[in-house]
């Protein structure tokens, strides 16, 4: 089963090797990792996505806790919760593609942020399930690149969570 | 006052108590030797990194304190490497402070330099590397609270050149904020309450006792609860010495070569009490027929070794001191309870007794060859019961277990998780640093004895007077046992073809030897070596062929065993 989890780490030397050496040491899944400086000085987010059954996940949430440098681990499974992702994606756009590929752009809601005789580089945010529609459908036109930030998520509700 | 690096970390360690470090000096941390001159500090000299890491281990588990290493960079660290992995295995608090190159320099690949933090990332607690001479002062004090607080554990400080030269004032903090470490000491009340109702209510109880125990010094606790509720108690490697092995409820160890009766006694169990234990595989063989029939309670003070190999049906996590003597009192709350507790678990111990007479510790002896368990019960004779004893790892390491019968915490000095050939010699060097009164023997093979017999030098020049006991069967004997066992007896490169004179071994570096090769050598031998002063190597030609029994084969049920016949 897949699991959202977010880290409140010490922003010091080495962190990210620690989190990341945890995971490859132990034979746990990272299935995406995204690391930025958090609300307060000093302190990192890292949000990860990670797969396996509760004893696993029960392991991974304890090691996380167990390194020095770990402040919180907060496992979203079963929170409410808001999910988003950023992809930029570049697609081959010419002749009669090119109305088709702002028309999908449109219901997306995404956005151009490059063009050129014969592309089009696309932004998108949303929860991962709407880029990969959204990459579903672009496909036929030919993408040329993908990158993909992997979500950060952030509790529903007035409750903050802080270090 | 403004100090160099250097002295700000020698200043340190004696605010930390620190009187003894162990190392081997280089360029890298030349200054730290240079300010070591002038220190009241005592400096052991080893002749090897590694056993430098072995000795201060070996001193830190006997003694609980923390124990410290100095090294150069790049090979003089990496040199420290399989030492620190092998405390981190067993839960050992040590600080190692490696030199590293110039911080300009990191990354350049410069002369001697390694990614210390990198490769020890996975075998310490923690590590740090000095950036700043402003947090030197603070990052020595963190390091000694991770490495002694909670689960114990090595803690490496990297330590650039250039930042040993550098001055700062020097202030030593008096407290540790760290807000991603805090250490769970008390254990929840409630579970604590719901785990007297749990023993109060077996018919089948057996304390299944860790490492932990000797750590967290919680062994009065343990006996007390013991003795009230008649529990039998079986103790892992690790926690041999934790629990008096001639108690009437000891079982000895249990696992791969654990006593018939501990074994059976876990696989029939009806309530399993883990205690600072974490269900190693060598514990456990077969997962799914490991104390198949039993509610499990594991109290651990790290809530990773819960629910990681066997799921626990009451988890209690803190120092097993807390829980221990809290659990002690809950027990006491119900004379009536505990009364028909004793009584209903008669037939239990009844049991035990009899598996006790079937399959009782046994060795065939002999008149002719020196059985390696003989020489082992001899040292147990002819030794006092504050002895400490150390262990390579092997066949010599099983039978010490098996058969030393150890009476006091701390006597026992082994590598339990790691498993590491060369480690006994070194740490019973650090036990005799500790304790220049106490007898210390160090019982070896003699595979493992070379791994590290440059040690020889160092306890010479300290005049400590450590005595080895070879048992010397030309073999690595464990794998040969193996390979007798399970792979049609085809020794490959597990005979030491090559005889060594260890007697001429000993005296080449100023230390006495002797040798015994017959049965009735082996007591004179011993009682020479302890009246000789200084240190001295005793080589016993014991039986060649002789197994560690019982056994239980991999992927077995630890009920499963291969018994002396």
């Amino acid at each position: 089963m897949k699991h959202t989890i977010s880290v409140l780490v010490e922003n010091e030397f080495g962190v990210l090797s620690r989190i990341s050496g945890l995971f490859s040491g132990r034979g746990f899944n990272i299935e995406s990792l995204s690391v930025a400086p958090a609300m307060e000085e000093g302190i990192s987010r890292m949000t990860l996505v990670t797969t396996g059954d509760d004893r696993v996940l029960e392991q991974i949430n304890k090691q996380l806790n167990k390194l020095i440098s770990t402040i919180k681990v907060i496992d979203f499974t079963g929170e409410d919760y808001v999910e988003r992702e950023l992809a930029l994606i570049k697609v081959s756009a010419e002749a009669e593609s090119r109305a088709e590929a702002l028309r999908i752009v449109d219901i997306f809601r995404a956005k151009v942020v490059d063009v050129t005789a014969k592309s089009y580089t696309i932004e998108i945010t949303g929860a991962p399930v709407k880029v990969n529609a959204l990459l579903e459908l672009l496909r036929p036109m030919g993408i040329k690149e993908v990158v993909r930030s992997g979500p950060v998520v952030i509790g529903r509700g007035a409750k903050g969570v802080a270090a | 006052m403004e100090l160099t690096g250097s002295q700000i970390l020698l200043e340190s360690l004696q605010k930390e108590g620190i009187e003894t470090v162990f190392g081997y000096p280089g360029g890298a941390v030349i200054n730290i030797y240079d300010d070591l001159f002038d220190s009241p500090i005592e400096h052991i000299l080893n002749r090897h990194e590694q056993a430098a890491v072995h000795a201060a281990d070996g001193y830190a588990r006997c003694t609980g304190k923390v124990g410290v290493v100095i090294a150069t960079s790049g090979p003089g660290a990496t040199n420290t490497v399989t030492g620190i992995a092998t405390a981190y295995m067993d839960s050992i608090p040590l600080v190692v402070i490696t030199g590293q190159v110039p911080t300009p320099l990191i990354g350049n690949d410069a002369f001697q330099e390694a990614d210390m933090c990198g490769i020890t990332r996975p075998c310490t607690k923690h590590n740090f590397l000095v950036q700043d001479i402003r947090d030197l002062a603070r990052t020595i004090k963190e390091a000694f609270y991770i490495a002694r607080t909670g689960r114990p554990g090595p803690v490496l400080i990297d330590f650039p050149k250039d930042i040993q030269v550098q001055k700062h004032r020097f202030s030593y903090p008096d407290k540790v904020e760290m807000r991603g470490y805090k250490p769970t000491y008390a254990g929840n009340s409630r579970q604590i309450s719901k785990a007297a109702k749990m023993i109060l209510k077996a018919r089948r109880p057996v304390l299944y006792v860790g490492g932990g125990i000797n750590l967290s010094a919680a062994n009065d606790e343990l006996l007390k609860i013991a003795e009230l509720t008649q529990t039998p108690v079986t103790t892992t490697l690790m926690a041999m010495s934790g629990f008096p092995q001639r108690h009437p409820l000891a079982l000895g160890m249990l696992g791969m070569h654990g006593t018939f009766y501990a074994n059976m006694s876990v696989t029939e169990c009806d309530l399993l009490i883990a205690v600072g234990a974490r269900f190693d595989d060598r514990v456990t063989g077969r997962i799914d027929s490991f104390a198949s029939k039993a509610k499990v309670i594991h109290i651990d003070i790290d809530p990773t070794s819960i629910k990681k190999n066997v799921a626990a049906d009451l988890p209690i996590v803190g120092d097993l001191k807390d829980v221990l003597s809290k659990l002690y009192v809950k027990l006491n709350e119900n004379p009536d309870d505990l009364q028909s507790l004793v009584k209903g678990t008669a037939d239990w111990r009844g049991n035990i007794d009899a598996w006790k007479q079937q399959h009782p510790m046994s060795y065939q002896a002999s008149e002719s060859l020196i059985k390696p368990q003989f020489v082992i019960e001899k040292i147990r004779e002819l030794t006092a019961d504050d002895a400490i004893i150390s262990t390579e790892v092997g066949q010599h390491q099983m039978w010490t277990a098996q058969f030393f019968q150890f009476s006091q915490p701390r006597t026992f000095l082994t590598s339990g998780g790691l498993g590491t050939m060369g480690f006994g010699l070194p740490a019973a060097l650090g036990a005799q640093v500790a304790f220049p009164d106490r007898q210390v023997i160090d019982i070896s093979g003699d595979g493992s004895f070379q791994m590290n017999s440059q040690e020889l030098a160092t306890l010479v020049q300290y005049r400590l007077p450590v005595k080895i006991a070879i048992l010397n069967n030309n073999f690595l004997g464990m794998v040969r046992q193996w390979q007798q066992m399970f792979f049609d007896k085809r020794y490959s490169q597990t005979c030491m073809e090559l005889p060594i004179d260890f007697v001429k071994l000993a005296e080449a570096y100023g230390a006495t030897g002797l040798q015994a090769t017959k049965v009735e050598d082996v007591e004179k031998t011993i009682k020479q070596a302890l009246e000789t002063p200084g240190p001295v190597l005793m080589e016993f030609k014991v039986a060649r062929e002789e197994n560690v029994l019982p056994m239980v084969p991999a992927g077995k049920g630890i009920h499963e065993m291969v018994l002396a016949s």
